[in-house]
């Protein structure tokens, strides 16, 4: 690792747990080079994370890092942005984490849009527990819970962060890294709540049962897969499926929830409850 | 200053409570009947700089307490029934971590929705084996609106000191009735913060036992040493772990900084048992029963004492210990449910008593006239 | 053409043999050995990173004099 890189990390807890050719080591090690890009001061930020193969990367970033409980990130992570907005809070969570069991918090706090970066780690799998569907596995596809392919529609997480009112979306992958920096980089710049849909890989459990065999092929797939959002707005739905959109979706300024607690804070006191 | 006398609602004495121990954060989700509690602290909070968000359910707000309170702020939530139990898994996520806060449960009756307007004690066991495995936790239970004020301070001051949620334990008659009550002042009030690390300490470990006191210091995120929390079992570094050393000594001292320490948590009071032949153990509302019965029996010259247990977990052991000097022969315990204290004072007393329950599970309070009834009946039996 | 003194270096000891690197660098500067990158081709290296961006195990490291 470049030396410039190793201040960001928990050196002496490396080589982290994840598998061969994981994806979640190159979103773990783009976000660190977004905030090294930023020169974002490390002791004013806190990583978040729920429970997952993708959650433990707070663990090797060497920050005020907190693993929590499966699916709840974004509720620890709106409880230490309350308290303490000068920290810059960013919740990193797996498909799983963040769509299933933590789907009610993530539409909530994209809701108030409360000044927090999510970063999805996307791989359409449950890792972790060994590769039952997610509510972003493909219809069609296997995981060790749909034996006989998935019946579930996947959501899309990017048109359901947006509508429940993120403010800044963008979808990125671990194919085009540069891109994904630049993204999360933007995230973390932006006044609201941001996300980013990482189309990720687990080679290991969505690999294997959706015969892709390694690393490299399922990565050829994303680039085989993607276009960009550009593209994208000019194709028609049937020419759209099976496409990974990558890009900005929106980048909108609306009040952020601290702010707006803020002046609650100036009307309580001023004792004028109408003002 | 002046006391300040005060016509209370429980559930406002709670909040005022809370905001004289310094809690400058609350998340919760509404719920009957503690939501008078979330209502008065949105309407406080702000007007001393404190923050209050309604969170989308009781697992997001327990969450955010638990977040509010690793970012330094004192941060409380309060709930009933349903919502205590969604409570349940990131409160063993606080216990673990040591991560202080306190959790007001006014018990409602149950299971399920139950009976949502009306008192019952049948969370005794839930708040201390309500999340899984095996933990640590303290919970306490008062009797009055002055009382609700002043363990609210004492959750607060507990929580803090043992780096360990604090549950307290209340009932819908105590949330919602009012009485005349004269506060303290301010500054006769005891407040306990968590204990800091000191300056000369360059390389944090957060799970390290620094005092030998089971006790650790705590540095709050932001304050410039960066260091990771997890809820998974974790060495001093803070980082997960599955080594059998480290998953002992660290449950050991999460047992040990609590009961080496009984004597400080551990609160009770005794009425007339010195002499009595039986004593009536009980706690919260239904204390108010078991006292007015109490004194109506002295009234007429049979021998009766009360023990009301102010701290229900760790569970008052040496108050039990200490009736065995005594000439009492019999336990009733007194409450709202289907005997849940009762087997634990039986565990307690070792066969050195005789112990039977008084309960009542129908969403009424149990009256003086069915203490004095069950205390014939028993003095017949025996 | 600028001369370039480009380097790469690789932590074997950090490789997990995933084969990303070998496979998409866009100038085929490495071979396989026993999974792990062997550079075969050097100076066909435009330094433009992508093998140590997307190194899962960051155990490569490319440049020219900002690494030393
Ligand atoms: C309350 C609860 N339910 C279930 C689990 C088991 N569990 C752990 S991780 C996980 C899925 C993780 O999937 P994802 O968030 O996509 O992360 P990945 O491992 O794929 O990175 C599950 C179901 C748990 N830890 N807690
Ligand atoms: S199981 Fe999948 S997600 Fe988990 S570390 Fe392995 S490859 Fe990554
Ligand atoms: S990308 Fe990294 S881990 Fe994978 S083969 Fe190359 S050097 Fe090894
Ligand atoms: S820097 Fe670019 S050209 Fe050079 S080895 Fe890496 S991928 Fe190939
Ligand atoms: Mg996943």
């Amino acid at each position: 690792m470049r030396k410039e890189l190793q201040k960001y990390f928990r050196n002496d807890k490396l080589p982290h747990i994840w598998c061969p050719g994981c994806g979640h080591g190159i979103i773990t090690g783009a976000v660190i080079r977004a905030i090294d890009n930023l020169n974002l001061e490390q002791s004013k930020i806190c990583i978040v994370s729920g429970i997952g193969c993708s959650s433990r990367a707070p663990g090797y970033m060497n920050f005020n890092t907190l693993h929590t409980t499966h699916g709840r990130a974004l509720a620890f992570a709106t409880g230490i942005k309350m308290a303490n907005h000068d920290l810059k809070v960013i919740v990193l969570t797996g498909d799983g984490d963040c769509s299933a069991i933590g789907g009610n918090h993530f539409i909530h706090a994209a809701r108030r849009n409360i000044d927090i970066t999510t970063i999805v780690f996307n791989n359409s799998i449950y890792g972790m527990t060994s590769g039952q569907y997610s509510p972003m596995t493909p219809k069609g596809a296997f995981a060790t819970t749909a034996p006989y392919g998935n019946i579930d529609r996947n959501f899309d997480l990017c048109k359901l962060g947006q509508s429940a009112g993120a403010t800044y979306v963008a979808r990125g992958t671990v194919y085009h890294v540069p891109q994904l920096i630049k993204l999360i980089e933007k995230a973390l710049k932006h006044k609201g709540f941001s996300l980013i849909d990482v189309v990720d890989i687990c080679p290991t459990y969505f690999g294997r049962r959706n015969k892709m065999g390694s690393p490299v092929i399922m990565m050829e797939k994303i680039r085989e897969m993607s276009i960009t959002a550009k593209t994208a707005a000019k194709l028609s739905p049937e020419e759209l499926s099976g496409k990974i959109v990558i890009g900005e979706f929106c980048e909108e300024k609306a009040p952020e929830y601290t702010k707006e607690y803020n002046k609650i804070i100036k009307k309580a006191q001023g004792g004028n409850q109408n003002g | 200053m002046s006391k300040k006398i005060m016509l209370l609602q429980g559930n406002e004495a709670c909040v005022e409570g809370a905001l004289a121990a310094g809690m400058r954060f609350y998340a919760g989700y509404p719920i009957t009947p503690s939501t008078e509690i979330a209502e008065i602290s949105a309407e406080k909070l702000p007007k001393v700089g404190g923050k209050f968000i309604q969170m989308e359910d009781e697992l997001a707000s327990m969450g955010a307490v638990i977040g509010a309170s690793l970012a330094g702020l004192k941060s409380m939530t309060a709930t009933s029934g349903p919502g205590f139990s969604l409570k349940q898994e990131n409160i063993g996520f606080a216990c673990l971590t040591e991560v202080p806060c306190v959790v007001v449960n006014v018990q409602r009756g149950g299971p399920s929705t139950g009976l949502p307007t009306l008192p019952a004690q049948g969370d005794v066991m839930q708040t201390r084996w309500g999340t899984h495995g095996d933990h640590p936790i303290i919970v306490i239970s008062p009797f009055s609106v002055r009382e609700v004020y002043d363990m609210t301070i004492r959750a607060f001051n507990l929580s803090e000191k043992y780096r360990v949620p604090c549950i307290l334990l209340m009932d819908e008659v105590v949330a919602h009735m009012r009485e005349r009550v004269e506060l303290p002042e301010k500054s006769s009030i005891d407040i306990i913060n968590r204990k800091k690390i000191k300056p000369t300490i360059l390389d944090y470990k957060p799970y390290m036992d620094y005092d030998g006191d089971c006790i650790l210091p705590m540095a709050n995120f932001g304050e410039g040493i960066p260091y990771h929390v997890t809820g998974l079992i974790h060495d001093i570094s803070g980082s997960p772990s599955s080594d059998q050393k480290v998953t002992k000594t660290l449950l050991n001292r999460l047992m040990s900084k609590i009961y080496n320490n009984v004597a400080d948590i551990i609160e009770y009071e005794k009425i007339y048992t010195e002499d009595a032949e039986t004593v009536i153990v009980t706690f919260g509302t239904t204390a108010r029963s078991v006292l007015r019965a109490v004194c109506l029996l002295r009234q007429e010259g049979l021998k009766i004492g009360l023990l009301r247990l102010k701290t229900i977990w760790p569970f008052a052991h040496m108050a039990i210990k200490e009736l065995t000097q005594t000439p009492v022969k019999n336990l009733i315990v007194a409450e709202m449910n289907y005997g849940q204290l009762m087997e634990t004072v039986k565990a307690s007393a070792e066969g050195a008593f005789s112990v039977y329950g008084l309960n009542k599970y129908n969403g009424e309070l149990i009256t003086p006239q069915e203490v004095i009834d069950k205390v014939k009946e028993v003095a017949e039996r025996a | 053409m600028i001369e370039k003194n480009i380097k790469i270096l690789i932590n074997e000891k950090a490789c997990k043999k995933c084969g990303l690197c070998i496979a998409f660098c866009p100038t085929k500067v490495y071979a396989s050995e026993g999974g792990k990158p062997l550079i075969v081709n050097l100076s066909a290296c435009t330094n433009c990173k992508l093998c140590e961006l997307r190194c899962p195990d960051y155990a490569i490291i490319v440049g020219g004099e900002d690494i030393e």
